[in-house]
């Protein structure tokens, strides 16, 4: 057998290899460091998060929890990241819903029906999302008349440049007997649903699941809503001055936001949900027919968990796209996570712990939304098998 | 012919075989079956009435395109003021104010690059595009392209500081607009590309400390919004530095924009990577190829042909996320477009401004994703299976 030299030997090639970058990364680091320090001290910037603890001392326009200027900037970022969720979850929910009709709809019989959710498509999905943002955003606060002369669609709705406000039930004990009916009635729901699947599994007798659950998450809260005398009092929005007190208001950086978010990223979803019908071979579809199930019970239990698999891996970057994209806030003037700590930044000069506080919130965030997913995507993996 | 035979044939011969009869029929002779009605009527039927959901569904539609179209046209070119330097003139029209566009145009194009230098941006605009035509055709892919785009971006670079054969020196601060957004898109490609290969081979080493650097950097740029990584390039790069060292906002951009490109190109290439069949990597073992002739010989080409298609998409989104650069204050086309608004008495007219960056940044996007969907098609060979 040969002798290798030590030097040639493939292990210690390796390991000098890696000694070589890892020495070089934490070298550079090490340098970067050192001159960000070096410069931090000669700017008399402080470091560290002692920053968090002091008071903001800036107004917040709009907050999910309680928040004022004397509060400090840790609580400034958690309401700034109560936005980002908030716009987040809302813009996943209906460009989900969004993007799955059009993506059927692109693969309607309907020629013009066709038409329209491929135009909608391939304009929207090739327009960049900050300039659609600006775009809504203008049109909101620009085209809309001023609070006094606002559209009022519907009784009670107005329709203004400062936003759109409509009526708040007075929320009282009655709503929150609601809110524990729903939650109960959904968790009863499912255990009803696993009990007629087992049951189903076991006697083939089949239970009306669909209309029963239906029943169960709508009829409680509304028992408890009759049970409770049937509130009707209503916080209508009202004209005061130059603007609106009163009800629920959905400001324009939030409805532009949401709009350009969601319509943008409906296009993507649209292109991810005909992709995933067109991979199910449509032999599924006569199969499934041929067994005697019904249209609707094909879609359901053959072309629909054949689909999923291929749609839930790119849905989920979509997912994590929107709730990165909602970081764009910032240019309308929502404030979000990004324009709240960027504000931070701009009073404090901590910008390295500023930008260090956002990249770790959306790789939390980015990180639980792919964990969630992946979960999901191996409950609806193929079991065994290949 | 017999089946043996036809197993044998090379797809050439396939191609070139000449039908034989089947059951002594010609298959050019064999009608398909008629259709039942012909022409537009069955057409109608077919694709627009076919029950009546879907007729309900039609008359809708109808109704829709009937309520936009008309006033949309009205809008647009009807009614619209085409040239005047009078903002109340199209304030007084029904239609759109495209005078706004006429009056503006250089800046929105160009920004504030000097009025008179224009040309100079045109030109070079001019050729970026030029270049990445010739680029786009598959019989042009040789090493000759390198060439051609190391001179163009030489050529590009003296138009645009000018400096050099009697062209007044323009620095970078005053650059904007679309060919500012050009160079964002393809200088931060060009910079990303080379280290997202690295990246990918580097997530796939089998030494654990190299891809565990390589992933970690994928997987936290891949993590956090562009927005971040730019604010990082624009405040905290100049931290990075050793004192009295500078580097220009547009750098700095840059910078950030290769980084961040750098990690979903590497996932592109990654993709590339795993679907070469293990036995190439094999082979090239068994013939006593090194780590890096395998792969700059045998693995890379093979990888990066069938990577290309992912590599213009993600050209494209970077194409379009250039416009974020506005965030940092550089002025690239969408704000240039917002700051023609900035004007007062046009202020109104945002819509029209808006709709022309649209339709710039829209005409980019969409020839690239119809090229990138024929590049697809073209470079399919068959490892997918």
């Amino acid at each position: 057998m040969p002798t290798v030299r030590w030097y040639n030997n493939r292990r210690v090639r390796g390991v000098l290899y890696q000694i070589i970058v890892l020495g070089g990364v934490v070298a550079l680091a090490a340098y970067l460091v050192d001159n960000t320090l070096h410069n931090l001290e000669r700017r008399s910037i402080a470091t560290g998060f002692d920053f968090l603890g002091r008071e903001a001392g800036f107004g917040i326009s709009e907050t999910l929890i309680d928040y004022s200027p004397a509060d400090t900037y840790f609580h400034a970022l958690l309401v700034g990241l109560f936005n980002t969720l908030k716009v987040s979850i809302i813009g996943i929910v209906l460009a989900t819903v969004l993007g799955t009709i059009a993506g059927i709809a692109r693969l309607s019989r309907n020629w013009l029906v066709a038409q329209f959710a491929t135009f909608y498509v391939e304009t929207l999905r090739n327009i960049p999302v900050l300039l659609q943002l600006f775009f809504w955003y203008a049109l909101i606060t620009e085209a809309l008349p001023v609070p006094r002369e606002a559209l009022n669609p519907l009784p009670g709705v107005f329709l203004s440049a400062r936003g759109m406000r409509f009526p708040e039930p007075v929320w009282g004990a009655t709503h929150v007997a609601m809110l524990v009916a729903l939650i109960v009635g959904i968790v009863a729901a499912v255990i009803l649903a696993r009990w007629a699947r087992r049951r189903q599994e076991r006697t083939g007798q089949i239970f009306p699941t669909g209309a029963s659950a239906t029943a169960l998450i709508l009829g409680l809260p509304a028992i408890a809503y009759i049970a409770g005398g049937a509130p009707t009092a209503l916080d209508m929005p009202e004209l005061r001055g130059f603007n609106f007190t009163g009800g629920v208001v959905v400001t324009p950086e939030f409805a532009a936001l949401l709009i350009g978010l969601v319509l943008y990223t409906g296009t993507f979803i649209a292109e991810i949900v005909r992709g995933g019908i067109l991979a199910v071979s449509h032999g599924q579809t006569e199969a499934g027919l041929a067994l005697g199930l019904s249209r609707g019970l094909v879609t359901r239990l053959i072309v629909l968990p054949q689909a999923l698999r291929v749609i839930i891996p790119p849905l989920t970057s979509q997912y994590l796209n929107l709730t990165k994209n909602s970081s764009l806030a910032v240019a309308i003037g929502f404030p979000d996570l990004v324009s709240v700590a960027n504000t931070a930044i701009n009073q404090t000069g901590q910008a390295v712990e500023g930008v260090a506080i956002i990249m770790a919130v959306y790789l939390t965030i980015s990180l639980s939304i792919s964990a969630f997913m992946n979960w999901y995507n191996q409950r609806i993996a193929l079991k065994g098998g290949r | 012919m017999s089946d043996e035979r036809r197993l044998q044939e090379t797809p050439q011969q396939i191609f070139a075989r000449e039908e034989e009869p089947v059951d002594g029929v010609y298959p050019e002779t064999v009608q398909p079956p008629r259709r039942r009605f012909a022409g537009a009527l069955s057409w109608a039927r077919e694709n627009l009435f076919s029950s009546v959901g879907n007729a309900l569904l039609t008359v809708f539609g109808l109704y829709l395109l009937w309520r936009i179209l008309p006033p949309l046209a009205d809008w647009t070119l009807l009614q619209s003021v085409w040239s005047t330097d009078d903002p109340a003139v199209c304030k007084a029209a029904e239609g759109a104010c495209w005078a706004l566009i006429t009056q503006k145009y250089r800046f929105i194009l160009f920004g504030l690059y000097p009025f008179e230098e224009q040309w100079r941006p045109a030109l070079a605009t001019a050729l970026f595009i030029a270049a990445g035509a010739i680029t786009a055709v598959p019989a042009f892919w040789r090493r000759a392209l390198i060439g051609l785009w190391a001179g163009v971006a030489v050529i590009c670079a003296i138009l645009m500081w000018g400096g050099v054969f009697g062209l007044p020196f323009v620095e970078n601060a005053k650059w904007g607009g679309l060919p500012l957004t050009l160079i964002l898109a393809v200088v931060g490609i060009a910079a990303a590309f080379p280290l997202s290969i690295v990246l990918a081979l580097g997530r796939r080493s089998e030494l654990p400390a190299i891809r565990a650097v390589c992933t970690g950097f994928i997987e936290l740029i891949r993590g956090v919004p562009l927005i971040s990584v730019l604010f990082m390039a624009s405040v905290m790069f100049p931290l990075f530095l050793p004192e009295g060292v500078t580097i220009d906002k547009l750098l700095r951009a840059l910078a950030g924009i290769a980084l961040f490109t750098a990690a979903y190109l590497a996932e592109a290439v990654r993709g590339g990577l795993q679907s070469i069949p293990r036995g190439q990597y094999e082979a090239a073992e068994a013939l006593g190829l090194t780590y890096w002739q395998k792969t700059g010989l045998i693995i890379l080409p093979q990888a990066l042909k069938i990577s290309i298609p992912p590599i213009v998409n993600q050209f494209i989104s970077m194409f379009k996320d250039t416009s974020l650069v506005i965030i940092i204050g550089l002025f690239d086309l969408l704000t240039t477009a917002k700051a023609a608004l900035s004007d007062p008495p046009w202020r109104p007219f945002y819509i029209e401004s808006y709709l022309f960056a649209a339709l710039i940044y829209w005409m980019f996007s969409f020839f690239m994703s119809r090229y990138s969907l024929y590049l697809e098609r073209r470079l399919e060979t068959g490892y997918r299976r």
